[in-house]
């Protein structure tokens, strides 16, 4: 028992007793974040981004979207070239006439979009998922750790790429896509912790009250194995973004309406061969940003919340 | 008269924390003789496992030996190179770990463990290597020795896992071991087994050595010599038999009270009050004058030197015990 | 020994059992069998005789049957696009994959494992830092977009290596290799390069963590008390400790390089069976898309048992614990 307790602190945190503890824990958890320099540049960055995604359409010198504003005169325009009516494209115009740095906003605000939701979804259902497994126990957390099982044993990429070839194109079926692949990861994880805190005294004291099964995985459970669950999901953004920007460049992810960056780089591939690289380089490079530095944080952050790596 | 085996003085060993710098040990004196055993004794955080590890050279950065020499055979250990101070590691100064369970590598069997440990110092045959592990194993009391070498680790009971490694140490027939609790962690029968059989290796071979522990009980059937380390500092040093007869030190005595067999049955048992003091913050003068029962106005003002008393017994101590009677 | 692998191979003939029945509610229940496994083109003879074959006027547990015992022998049906049993399809395209697996693979070990080691030693120095800070660079590389930049760098602007392609090959063993010819490897370098950064990086941190947690080990103390070299401790004592957790990860991702070959061989017209794959979904060749998974998920299967076995081979406590019972 002693040496499960030891071994079992690091993916859950301690069972606080009082509200009022949480609060240092809180604390001294940002007090240490902040130390790294590296990490905190990470998070600025990061909400500059949702802000410039967020704010896409009020910032950006163009609306890629509005066929009427494009001149197909202006087409692949290198970086830094002015159009007819003097505007700048800095970062070039790819074969629509369209404006490269606008419609790297309006692709990062797609991504983003597509990452966020999917991890938000996905984090709901499996939390669901692993809450009925835990609460109802025997045949159905059986059939339930079986299927999540399975699924973990293929590559995301696999499952996704086959799911979208069934379903076809569109931003909501790569969501559905993204969440059937996520889900599974979560569901095992709070299973995993109900199990874990299922030993703990103060869920044995509980039940010793006779207080009712749902009265414990609400009211203990779930409060306290939720926390590191979300700070997990924030990794889990980042590989939600990559993986729609890879079914994207393969074809089968958004459609050629609304680009993310993914389609954007797709888009710029065949132009690339004969040196017109900037179409697929600069959507591919803020791709890149984002995903590295929203792993940043989640990597700083894991390791904040991780006691054993102290020393 | 031939220089003593291990001669320390004035050793100081410092581990910058966030908190500041912590003097574990601090000005440490130990002398052993050929032969001979010591008793280190002290509670958790007295310093007494980082001198040891000290005299292997085995401090981890960043943590660093500050001060004072450590003299082996008469030779200086402490600014010795890493290669060097690794060709006398496990030949002619070794040591034994307090848990058998950690010190044996899970995923190398016996006989590797123990080749390596002699071809790291000898240019022998792997066939010879492996002879003299099987001989090594058997001296220590490992039945069927040639079929454990083949072994792993886990397969062993916690006893004889120490066994193997107090057999490792041997292998070299080394001059000192350093012993860090090694039957801590053991049951108390297989405790006095073990301890038997040291006694009777250190007095064939004429290997010195160093018991680190907590216990008194294990160094009171064991030790010719015995120093109470508190603090980071040796407060009592002596031959065992008079130390423990008649403590000069006020902490010693706390530690002898507090053994159980030495108590009146039905008395409750005395104990130190106070807790011991973290290294970080450490009072200006006597470490353990918050604790004292004799403690007078000199004590909390600066650190008590080591004095002799009568021939060659030292304590550091403003109000020794029994002082009248050594005069 | 042989308890071990019969109970690992039952488990093992569940899983294909399992997906097989995912993949036959995916084909026969939830979507129109003949539309998934008849060619579009077909005619109304044909289809009839399709169906009669195929038995799907005949009850739905009859045609999982069928279905099975036809997937036992292997056959999942006849490619629309190129006519001949899917199977074969995608045998005859499996090898270049598996080749670009195997080389991207050994390149994420060797590269991956001595680069963990080092930041592991010495995690504050310099050195190590860059190396985790790189990792995290690594993983964060969106595969495809790394093979359009290799290709950019590479074949586009340096014009030193070819942009996609398999290159010349030789026949061994009746298989066709690229790596044996000096065309075959310079067409390989790109493709397997960008299939292993991302394992190479995750191989770089377990290295790391598992490295960190080994120094602090009592075992490690001890083989310096021992007087054993740097060298030894770290090349026998942490290496064989950090080994267990890395072969397994490793062996897993196997499954996931073939997974994602589908990404590098798209990029790089590499002509292995992801890019079959992905040909079939633009077509709709769904014989294909069906053997496909089928084909990978038994490879899958078989991968994750020979991880086992590795596993235990590697590890005596487990290997021993299970002669016990």
């Amino acid at each position: 028992m002693v040496a499960l307790e030891a071994k079992d602190i690091a993916p859950t945190p301690r069972a606080e007793p009082a509200v009022g503890k949480a609060e240092p824990r809180w604390k001294r958890m940002a007090a240490e974040f902040g130390e790294s320099k590296l990490a905190v540049g990470a998070l600025v960055m990061v909400l500059l981004l949702c802000l410039v995604a967020l704010l896409a359409p009020w910032i950006t010198p163009q609306d890629p979207y509005d066929l009427s504003k494009l001149s197909i005169m202006d087409n692949m325009l290198e970086p830094g070239t002015q159009s007819l009516d003097g505007m700048t494209f800095w970062l070039g115009t790819d074969d629509q006439g369209r404006d490269m740095l606008s419609a790297i906003a309006y692709g990062l605000r797609m991504s983003l979009f597509v990452g966020i939701t999917a991890t938000v979804i996905a984090l709901f259902v499996g939390t669901a998922a692993g809450v009925v497994a835990a609460y109802f126990g025997g045949r159905v957390d059986a059939i339930i750790m079986r299927l999540v099982d399975i699924q973990l044993s293929f590559p995301a990429i696999l499952i996704a790429l086959i799911l979208l070839a069934v379903l076809g194109k569109g931003v909501d079926k790569v969501v559905i896509a993204l969440v059937s692949v996520q889900w599974a990861y979560y569901a095992r994880t709070i299973r995993g912790s109900a199990l874990v805190e299922r030993r703990r005294e103060y869920i044995e004291a509980a039940q010793c009250l006779g207080l009712p099964k749902s009265r414990v995985i609400f009211g203990h459970l779930l409060p306290n194995a939720f926390p590191p669950l979300i700070v997990v999901a924030t990794v889990q953004v980042a590989h939600a973004i990559a993986l729609e920007a890879t079914l994207s460049f393969l074809g089968v992810g958004v459609p050629i309406t609304e680009p993310s960056l993914g389609l954007l780089i797709a888009n710029g591939y065949s132009y690339m061969l004969s040196g017109k690289y900037w179409i697929s380089v600069f959507p591919g490079l803020v791709l890149l940003f984002t995903i590295l530095v929203i792993n940043l944080v989640g990597d700083h952050l894991r390791d904040v919340m991780n006691p054993r790596l102290k020393r | 008269m031939s220089a003593p085996t291990l001669e320390i003085k004035g050793l100081k060993v410092e581990f910058p924390t966030k908190a500041g710098l912590v003097r574990a040990v601090d000005g440490v004196d130990l002398t052993v003789s050929r032969g001979q055993v010591l008793g280190l004794v002290g509670e958790s955080g007295s310093g007494k496992t980082v001198t040891g590890f000290a005299i292997l050279g085995l401090i981890d950065a960043p943590g660093r030996v500050a001060a004072g020499s450590i003299k082996f055979e008469g030779r200086e250990l402490v600014g010795l190179s890493e290669e060097e101070y690794r060709q006398i590691r496990g030949k002619n100064l070794a040591m034994i770990f307090q848990d058998p369970m950690m010190t044996l590598n899970p995923v190398l069997r016996v006989d590797t463990q123990m080749i390596e440990a002699i071809t790291a110092h000898e240019k022998v045959s792997h066939a010879e290597a492996r002879a003299r592990s099987r001989d090594a194993l058997g001296k220590v009391g490992i039945p069927s020795p040639e079929e454990r070498l083949n072994a792993y680790p886990h397969q062993f009971s916690g006893g004889m896992r120490q066994r193997v490694a107090i057999a490792i140490a041997l292998l070299h027939r080394p001059s000192l071991i350093v012993a860090d609790e090694p039957t801590t962690a053991l049951d108390v029968t297989i405790q006095a087994q073990i301890l038997a059989e040291v006694q009777k290796l250190a007095t064939e071979t004429g290997t010195a050595l160093v018991w680190v522990t907590h216990d008194l009980a294990v160094v009171s059937g064991l030790a010719d010599r015995v120093a109470v380390m508190y603090a980071g500092r040796v407060v009592e040093e002596g031959a065992t038999d008079k130390v423990l007869a008649a403590p000069i030190h006020p902490y010693t005595k706390g530690l002898l009270d507090s053994l159980p067999s030495r108590n009146v049955r039905g008395r409750p048992l005395s104990q130190i009050p106070g807790m011991t003091p973290s290294l970080g913050r450490l009072p200006p003068g006597c470490a353990f004058a918050p604790r004292c029962p004799r403690v007078i106005e000199t004590c909390p003002t600066k650190p008590p030197e080591s004095r002799t008393f009568g021939q060659d017994r030292h304590a550091r101590c403003y109000n020794p015990l029994g002082e009248e009677a050594m005069a | 020994m042989i308890a071990f692998l019969i109970r690992r191979i039952g488990q093992s003939a569940l899983v294909v059992i399992a997906m097989a029945t995912l993949v036959f509610l995916g084909v026969y229940a939830l979507g129109n069998p003949i539309d998934i496994l008849i060619a579009p083109d077909a005619d109304q003879f044909e289809k009839e005789q399709a169906i009669k074959r195929l038995g799907l006027d005949q009850p739905v547990l009859w045609q999982f049957w069928a279905f099975l015992k036809a997937a036992a022998q292997g056959d999942l049906g006849k490619s629309f696009v190129h006519g001949v049993p899917a199977v074969d399809l995608i045998f005859s395209r499996m090898p270049a994959t598996m080749e670009l697996a195997f080389v991207a693979l050994a390149f994420s070990i060797f590269v991956g494992i001595p680069l963990g080691v080092i930041a592991g030693l010495k995690p504050k120095s310099l050195v190590g830092r860059t190396i985790m800070t790189g990792s995290i660079f690594g993983f964060s590389l969106p595969n495809f977009w790394l093979g359009l930049m290799l290709i950019l760098i590479f074949a586009v602007w340096l014009k030193i290596l070819p942009a996609g392609g398999r290159g010349e090959t030789v026949e061994i063993f009746g298989v066709r290799w690229s790596m044996f010819t000096a065309d075959g490897l310079a067409h390989m370098v790109l493709p397997a390069l960008t299939l292993a950064l991302y394992k190479a990086s995750l191989v770089v941190r377990l290295a790391y963590a598992g490295t960190r947690e080994a120094v602090l080990q009592d075992f490690v103390r001890f083989a310096r008390a021992k007087g054993l070299s740097y060298r030894r401790i770290v090349g026998v004592h942490i290496l064989k400790t950090i080994m267990i957790p890395v072969v397994t990860v490793i062996g897993l991702e196997l499954g996931s390089m073939i997974a994602f070959a589908v990404v590098t061989e798209t990029v790089f017209a590499w002509p292995g069976m992801g890019k079959l794959l992905i040909d079939s979904i633009y077509k709709l060749d769904r014989p294909v898309i069906v053997a496909y998974l089928m084909v990978v998920v038994f490879l899958f299967v078989i991968i994750n048992l020979v991880v086992d076995v590795l596993y235990s081979l590697l590890d005596p406590r487990v290997r021993l614990a299970d002669q016990g019972k």
